[in-house]
C-alpha cells in the first residue's frame, strides 16, 4: 500500500531516466541526506563517527571504484589497496611540496595520479582476460608496495615509506574534530557516488556490462574493449586514489606502506562481492558489513560470555569471511544488494504476497 | 584466431624476452661483479628455492589440468598440511602424524567438492576463482585457530649441515645444502608420478576429459563429483609434500601461505595445465628471484637511488607479467582457441 | 573462378537486366580461404552483394556459412583472399571496425548481454554513434543529457519496429527464445548498419514467429535500405525473401543465382538438397 508505483506515468524519456523515478525513492532519499547531515551528528558520540562512520564511508567509495571494475566492467582485480596507497602518497606529496593547496584540489590530483597509475598497468594488461589480469594486478599490488618503502622520492624521502600529516584546512577551516572531517567525507562520499551512478547508467556503463556480459559481441557491435576496459580501470582507480588519500589524511593520519597491503586489496574484493557486484548501493553495504563485522566479533563473545584472543578474533574473522565469500557467491551472487532489492519488491506489492 | 599460421615474426618478443633475461644472468659474471663461485652458489640456492615454489604449483596445476579451476587456496593447503603434520608430531611419531595430516587433506577435499565446487559446478572460472580466495581466508583462519599460530618445526629427519663441493676448481667450494638435494629429488619423484599418471592411467584421463569441458564429461558419463574429490585430494597430498619438504627447510609459520602465493607466476611462465611447467616455471622464478635479489637490487640503489632489498616481493610477479605480454599461454601450456 | 559456379555476371543478367554488379557491389569477397589448424573451413569462395539487395547463404551444416560471415565482421582471419567494402579494399577486417564500416550482425547462438534489460541491450548498439566525454556523462551535464534522450528516441523507434514495447525493462535471459533473437536483431539495427549480416535469423522458431521475423527482415530491407547477408535452413524462407543466393558445400562456392536459379542448378540439388521443394 506504501510503496506502489501506480499512477506515477512517465510522459517524457527525460523523466523515465532519472536517477530516482519513484516519488518514495525520492522522499527516501530526502530523508536519508537529513538523517546523515542532520540526524547522525545529534545522535551518534565521536568516536562511533571516527571509529566506524567515516571508515565506512571512505573504503564506501575505493569499494564503489572497485565494483566500477569487477561488478561492471568484469575485470578482476587484486590490488585496489596500492592504487589507494598511490593517492595517498600522491595527496601527501602535494601537501608537503605545495602547502596550502586547497585540499579539495588534493583529492582531486590525487584521485588523478592513482588513475594514471591504474592506465600505466592497465595498457599492458588489459588484453589479458581473467585469472592472467589477476596476477598483473597483483604485480601491479607487490611493485608499487615496494616502490612506497624503498623509492625516496616518492614518499619525500621518509623513512622506509612511513609518513604522518598535518591538520587539513579546507577554506580557512581547519579540520580537526571527526563531526567536521566527517561532513567532509560525506560530501566527498555523495558526490563520488552520484557520479558512479552516472557513470553507470550511461553509455560508458553500458559498454562496460556489454565487456562483462559478452566481449566479443561487444566488439561486434562498435565497442573497443581495451578502451572501455581502460575507462573501467581509470575511473577505479581514481576512486581508489581519492578514498586512499582521504584514509591516509583523515582516518590515519599518519601511515606507512603496509597500510595499503594485500589483505586490504582482499577485504575490498570481499565488500564488492558480499555487497553486491554491479551495484552501487551494494558497495554501500558491502563496506558496512566488512566494518561493522570485526566489531560484531569484538562484542558478541562478551555477549555470550565466552572471551577469545585477539589471535582467535582474527582467525575467526578469516573463517567468517571465506564462509560468506562462498556463500554469497553460491546463493546470492549478486550479494547483499539483490537481498534488498527481493525486500523491495515484496515491499511493492505488500500486503499481497504476490 | 585461425592459428594456422604462426611466423617467426610472431614469436620475436618472447626471443626478446628470453635475451633480456639471459643477459640479465649473464650479466654478473660478465662484468665481474661476482666470483664465479659466489655466483654459483647463488644460482645453486635459487634452483633449490625453485623447487620448493613447484612443489606448490604441482598442486595447482593439478587441479587446474582437471577442472579448469584456479586453485588460489593451494598456498593454504600447504600451511594448514604442514601445521597439521607439525601439531601431529608433538604427541605421536612422525610417520602416524604425516598419516593423520593426509586425512585432514583428504577431509578437506571431501568438504570442499560437497561444499564449494558441487554449488558452482556451471559458474565462470571467476566465480569458482573467487570462491578459493574464500576457501583461503578459511583455511588460514580455522588452520590457526585449530593449531596454533606460533612458528613450529617439523623434523623429517634430513641433512642440515650444507656440503662443500668442488674444492678444487673454486675458492673454497661451492656450498649446497643437502636438504635442498634431497627435496629436489622428492620434487622429481612425484613430478614423474604425476606425469605418468595423467598420460597412462584411465582416472588420469578422465581429469583431462574434465578439465577440457565439463558437460561433455558428464555427459559421457564421468561423475564429475567424485572426480574433483580425488584431484583435491591428490593436491592435498602434493600440498603436503610441499609443506613437509617447505617445513623443515624454513619452519612451519603463517608467511608459508604468503610465499605460496608466488605459485601463481609460476604456473603463468610454465603453462597451467603442464606438469613440467611448474618444475621448469619454479625453477626460473626461483633462480630469478635469488638473483635479482642478490644482483639487481645494489644495482637499483646505486643506480636509481633507491634503498636496499625487497626486490624478491614482487621479480615474480613482474616476470609473469612480461611472460602474459609474450606468451600468455606460458612455456608449456596449450593455446585455447574460441570458436564463435 | 571455379569451373562449376554460375558467373555473377550471367547470373545477374539473367535475372533480368539488372546493371553490372561489379558497379553496385556494396560488398565482395574474392578468393576467401579460410583453415583451422588443418580443417579447411573455406576454400577460395568469391561472391558479392549487391547494395539493398537480400542476399542468401545456404548450404549443408559445415559448408562454411558462419566462418564466410565472421570473416566479413572480422571475427576470423583469413589466410587468403580480400574483402572489399564499398572499392577499399582489405586484407582482414577487425570486428569493431567492421562495425564502425557499417556492419552489423546476429550471431547464430545468441550473444546478448546478459546482465542487462532489452532496452539497454538495445541502447548498446547505439554507443557507436554516443560521442560525449567521460567527463560530461559523470556529471550529466546538458549535452550528455540530450545525447542519451536522442538516442533513447531512437531506440524506442526499434522497439515499436519490432514490437517489444513491453519487454523493454524485462532482463534479456529472462525472455523466451523468440523474443531474445528479436532483441539480438534491434541490437544490430540499432547501429543504423548498411549491411546486416543474418545468422540464422528463423533458427528455432515456430511458423508465426518465423513470419514474424521474415517481416522485420523484409521490412529493415525496404523501410531502411538495409542490405541484407542472411544465412539460412529454411527454404520458403530463403526462396521467399532473398534477391540472389550463395550455396556453399565443403568451404567452395558451388552456386550463385536467383533463388529460381538455384532450385533448378543439378548440383546444388545433389550435394544439398535431395528433394525438389516447393516454394508457397
Amino acid at each position: 500500500m506504501l510503496y506502489r508505483e501506480n499512477g506515477q506515468f512517465k510522459t517524457s524519456y527525460r523523466a523515465d531516466q532519472q536517477l530516482l523515478p519513484v516519488v518514495q525513492d525520492r522522499w527516501l532519499m530526502l530523508g536519508l541526506l537529513a538523517f546523515a547531515y542532520l540526524g547522525l551528528p545529534l545522535l551518534a558520540s565521536e568516536f562511533v563517527i571516527r571509529a566506524l562512520i567515516v571508515p565506512f564511508l571512505i573504503l564506501a567509495i575505493a569499494v564503489i571504484g572497485l565494483n566500477i571494475l569487477v561488478g561492471y566492467c568484469g575485470q578482476i582485480s587484486l590490488g585496489a589497496a596500492a592504487f589507494m596507497g598511490a593517492g595517498a602518497y600522491a595527496a601527501y606529496n602535494l601537501a608537503v611540496r605545495l602547502p596550502g593547496m586547497n585540499f579539495l584540489i588534493v583529492l582531486l590530483l590525487a584521485g588523478l595520479a592513482a588513475a594514471a597509475v591504474g592506465v600505466a598497468f592497465g595498457v599492458p594488461s588489459l588484453r589479458i582476460k581473467g585469472l592472467y589480469l589477476a596476477v598483473a594486478t597483483l604485480a601491479a599490488q607487490f611493485l608499487l608496495d615496494w616502490l612506497f618503502s624503498h623509492v625516496k622520492w616518492l614518499t619525500h624521502d621518509s623513512p622506509s615509506g612511513s609518513v604522518s600529516t598535518a591538520t587539513i584546512e579546507l577554506f580557512g577551516v581547519p579540520l580537526q574534530s571527526p563531526l567536521r572531517k566527517y561532513f567532509l567525507v560525506l560530501t566527498v562520499v555523495c558526490t563520488l557516488a552520484l557520479i558512479a551512478k552516472n557513470l553507470v547508467r550511461s553509455h560508458a556503463g553500458r559498454a562496460w556490462m556489454a565487456i562483462r556480459d559478452m566481449d566479443l559481441a561487444a566488439e561486434v557491435i562498435g565497442i573497443r574493449p581495451l578502451h572501455a576496459k581502460l575507462s573501467a580501470f581509470a575511473v577505479s582507480s581514481f576512486y581508489a586514489g581519492v578514498a586512499g588519500a582521504l584514509w591516509g589524511f583523515v582516518h590515519l593520519g599518519s601511515w606507512e606502506p603496509a597500510a595499503f597491503d594485500i589483505d586490504l586489496s582482499f577485504n575490498l574484493l570481499f565488500m564488492v562481492i558480499i555487497g553486491g557486484m554491479g551495484s552501487i548501493l551494494g558497495s554501500f553495504f558491502g563496506a558496512a558489513f566488512i566494518v561493522l563485522l570485526p566489531l560484531f566479533l569484538n562484542q558478541a563473545p562478551r555477549w555470550l560470555g565466552v572471551s577469545l584472543s585477539t589471535a582467535a578474533q582474527s582467525n575467526l574473522e578469516s573463517m567468517i569471511f571465506g564462509s560468506l565469500i562462498v556463500f554469497f557467491l553460491i546463493a546470492e551472487p549478486r550479494g547483499l544488494a539483490s537481498l534488498w532489492a527481493k525486500g523491495r519488491q515484496k515491499l511493492r506489492i505488500w500486503p499481497f504476497p504476490h | 584466431m585461425p592459428p594456422d599460421s604462426e611466423p617467426l615474426r610472431a614469436r620475436w618478443p618472447l626471443i626478446a624476452l628470453a635475451a633480456l633475461l639471459g643477459a640479465g644472468l649473464a650479466a654478473p659474471l660478465a662484468t665481474g661483479a661476482a666470483a664465479p663461485g659466489f655466483y654459483l652458489e647463488v644460482l645453486l640456492g635459487g634452483l633449490m628455492s625453485g623447487v620448493l615454489y613447484s612443489l606448490v604449483a604441482l598442486g595447482l596445476v593439478l587441479i587446474y589440468k582437471s577442472s579448469g579451476v584456479y586453485n588460489f587456496a593451494q598456498g593454504a593447503m600447504v600451511l594448514l598440511a604442514a601445521l597439521a603434520t607439525a601439531r601431529l608430531s608433538e604427541v605421536m611419531p612422525l610417520p602416524a602424524a604425516i598419516g593423520g595430516a593426509l586425512l585432514m587433506m583428504v577431509g578437506l577435499a571431501w568438504l570442499v567438492e560437497r561444499l564449494v565446487l558441487r554449488p558452482l559446478v556451471n559458474q565462470s572460472p571467476i566465480v569458482v576463482f573467487m570462491a578459493t580466495l574464500g576457501i583461503l581466508y578459511f583455511i588460514e583462519g580455522f588452520g590457526q585457530l585449530v593449531l596454533g599460530n606460533d612458528i613450529y618445526k617439523v623434523d623429517l629427519g634430513l641433512p642440515k649441515e650444507p656440503a662443500i663441493v668442488a674444492q678444487r676448481w673454486f675458492d673454497g667450494g661451492i656450498l649446497i645444502s643437502r636438504e635442498d638435494l634431497v627435496a629436489a629429488g622428492i620434487a622429481a619423484a612425484l613430478v614423474l608420478a604425476l606425469a605418468l599418471f595423467f598420460q597412462r592411467t584411465a582416472t588420469g584421463r578422465a581429469l583431462r576429459a574434465v578439465a577440457d569441458d565439463q558437460q561433455a564429461a558428464q555427459a559421457i558419463g564421468i561423475p564429475l563429483g567424485r572426480i574433483w574429490f580425488i584431484v583435491w585430494s591428490v593436491a592435498g597430498f602434493v600440498a603436503l609434500v610441499a609443506g613437509l619438504v617447505w617445513g623443515s627447510k624454513l619452519g612451519v609459520q603463517f608467511s608459508l601461505a604468503e610465499v605460496a602465493l608466488k605459485a601463481l607466476p609460476v604456473v603463468i611462465l610454465g603453462g597451467l595445465t603442464s606438469v613440467p611447467g611448474a618444475i621448469v616455471g619454479g625453477l626460473i622464478i626461483g633462480v630469478g628471484e635469488k638473483m635479482a635479489e642478490v644482483f639487481l637490487a645494489p644495482a637499483l640503489t646505486s643506480g636509481l637511488g633507491v634503498a636496499g632489498g625487497g626486490v624478491e616481493n614482487w621479480f615474480a610477479y613482474v616476470l609473469a607479467l612480461l611472460f602474459l605480454l609474450v606468451r600468455p599461454e606460458g612455456l608449456f601450456g596449450e593455446r585455447n582457441i574460441e570458436r564463435v | 573462378m571455379p569451373p562449376d559456379a554460375n558467373a555473377t555476371e550471367a547470373g545477374a543478367a539473367r535475372a533480368g537486366g539488372r546493371a553490372d554488379p561489379r558497379c553496385h557491389a556494396l560488398l565482395e569477397v574474392r578468393d576467401i580461404s579460410l583453415s583451422f589448424g588443418g580443417v579447411r573451413a573455406l576454400e577460395a569462395v568469391s561472391f558479392d552483394v549487391i547494395e539493398h539487395e537480400v542476399r542468401a547463404i545456404i548450404g549443408p551444416n559445415g559448408a562454411g556459412k558462419s566462418s564466410m560471415l565472421n570473416v566479413i565482421n572480422g571475427l576470423y582471419e583469413p589466410q587468403r583472399g580480400q574483402i572489399w567494402l564499398r572499392g577499399r579494399c582489405f586484407d582482414r577486417m577487425r570486428p569493431h571496425e567492421a562495425a564502425r564500416m557499417g556492419i552489423a550482425r546476429t550471431f547464430q547462438s545468441l550473444a546478448l548481454f546478459g546482465g542487462m534489460s532489452v532496452l539497454d541491450n538495445i541502447m548498446a548498439g547505439r554507443n557507436l554513434r554516443m560521442r560525449t566525454g567521460l567527463l560530461a556523462q559523470a556529471l550529466r551535464i546538458g549535452p550528455a543529457e540530450r545525447e542519451e534522450i536522442a538516442h533513447r528516441r531512437f531506440a524506442e523507434g526499434v522497439i515499436d519496429f519490432l514490437e517489444i514495447q513491453a519487454h523493454r525493462r524485462t532482463a534479456v535471459g529472462q525472455l523466451p527464445y523468440g523474443l531474445q533473437k528479436r532483441v539480438d536483431l534491434g541490437r544490430a539495427l540499432a547501429m543504423e548498419p548498411s549491411i546486416l549480416l543474418l545468422d540464422e535469423p528463423t533458427a528455432g522458431m515456430n511458423l508465426e514467429e518465423k513470419q514474424d521475423m521474415c517481416r522485420f527482415i523484409l521490412s529493415a530491407n525496404d523501410e531502411f535500405g538495409t542490405t541484407i547477408v542472411l544465412i539460412e535452413h529454411d527454404m520458403g524462407v530463403v526462396m521467399d525473401i532473398s534477391d540472389r543466393v550463395v550455396v556453399l558445400d565443403h568451404g567452395r562456392k558451388i552456386g550463385d543465382g536467383t533463388p529460381e536459379q538455384i532450385r533448378s542448378d543439378r548440383g546444388v540439388i545433389d550435394a544439398y538438397l535431395g528433394v525438389a521443394h516447393d516454394a508457397a
